[in-house]
């Protein structure tokens, strides 16, 4: 492989990690464009969207496109691959070395553990509650919803990889721990509670890129990332809509 | 509820959401910062006004103005700060009222809640680029000679 042509891979895996750890477009562009130019491919255009990168290196090399499948979000991935840029633009690393570093962030999983996942739920959920003006009765409900939801979503996720579908059980999970909590008395609000439930699972990050983008010109990723958020807070609504409607 | 709880739970929230979104491990403090900061100028300014479209917008701008500072400070991308710190503004609780009387066939209401949660958004979103702006006014200079090179 030439230089040249690691350099087109380098800087498409780079946009690929970014993109699927829920990156904003500008930023991979950003990205992708500054290690481009390092790397004295000038002529370069890349064209993101939250599905797919095209990257254009200009002649004699070929245009590249490469598949985004799935996205979550991941924080840490994407300050990883941001300090790799970094390193590589300021001639800390190689180019061999940055692309070595990351196919290691690929492959690496640096996911918090499931259960303090699944416990830092539940303590939001709990904050919220209080913080939308709840009852300190309901505390504890809300926390059991929060982290029953988000046991929920997580299994039927891996279970069915139908993301929307995921989102809607577990919507109707924590509307049903609602509901039976206030049954056995141990809640009261069962609006504040769903809410606060609810939280873990409202697409923040989602509609905050979506018109990030869209402001930033990236009309494509805004709208198709506003369709996915519209998406999960039909998916949510209809979950806990089941439940009130019996 | 008393301003130090406040502080405390949205800490605790934003800190919440940054495992879950799995932030970097040294950054979930500032993360955590970041949140309470968003959380007591939204609540101060929705105590004070009762507007919460204009409390959301002060809230998203306080929000980004400090995951500007932190990102700059530690290099890292400033979505790590910013994501956890505006979810508690994210108008949840108005979408689902707005869901709930849909439900009950109550549409005039479920309007009203859904074009308010629709203006809070547009209000944070505003609120989160003209923070941007205002930082990148303030680079203005350093910017510009990384351009030149």
């Amino acid at each position: 492989m030439s230089d040249k042509e690691m350099a087109i891979d380098c800087c498409l895996l780079a946009g690929r990690l970014m993109m699927e750890a829920g990156a904003e477009t500008y930023r991979v562009e950003d990205t992708m464009d500054r290690m481009a130019k390092t790397q004295d491919l000038a002529a370069i255009h890349s064209f993101v969207t939250p599905t797919g990168i095209i990257l254009s290196p200009g002649s004699p090399h070929h245009t590249k496109l490469i598949r985004i499948t799935n996205r979550s979000t991941d924080l840490e991935k994407i300050a990883l691959v941001n300090a790799v840029s970094r390193k590589l633009s300021t001639g800390e690393y190689s180019l061999e070395e940055a692309y070595d570093r990351l196919k290691e962030i690929e492959k690496a999983n640096v996911m918090f553990p499931l259960w303090l996942q699944i416990a830092a739920a539940a303590v939001a959920s709990g904050s919220f509650l209080m913080l939308f003006n709840g009852l300190w009765q309901d505390v504890a409900a809300a926390v059991a919803a929060g982290g029953i939801g988000f046991i929920v979503v997580t299994f039927f996720q891996e279970l069915t990889n139908v993301k929307f579908f995921a989102e809607f059980v577990s919507a109707l999970a924590v509307a049903l721990v609602a509901f039976f909590a206030i049954k056995m008395g141990i809640g009261i609000e069962l609006d504040k509670i769903i809410i606060g439930g609810v939280m873990p699972l409202v697409p923040g990050l989602l509609i905050t890129n979506a018109v990030r983008d869209l402001m930033a010109g990236h009309f494509m990723s805004g709208l198709s990332k506003g369709a996915e958020a519209f998406l999960t807070a039909f998916a949510i609504g209809a979950g806990v809509a089941l439940v009130l409607s019996f | 509820m008393t301003w130090v709880m406040q502080a405390a739970l949205s800490f605790l929230a934003a800190i919440g959401f940054g495992v879950i979104f799995n932030a970097p491990r040294k950054m979930l403090f500032y993360c955590g910062i970041v949140g309470m900061a968003g959380w007591l100028i939204y609540s101060a300014s929705e105590t004070v006004s009762g507007d919460a479209v204009k409390a959301s917008f002060l809230g998203a701008f306080a929000v980004a103005l400090v995951a500007h500072i932190f990102a700059k400070r530690f290099r890292t991308p400033m979505i790590v700060f910013s994501v956890a710190g505006i979810i508690p503004l994210v108008p949840g609780g108005m979408a689902y009222n707005a869901m709930r009387h849909i439900v009950e066939n109550d549409y005039t209401t479920a309007i009203s809640f859904a074009s308010k949660a629709f203006m809070v958004s547009g209000a944070i979103a505003m609120g989160l680029v003209f923070a941007e702006v205002s930082i990148q006014l303030l680079y203005r200079r350093r910017s510009k000679r990384r351009r030149a090179t």
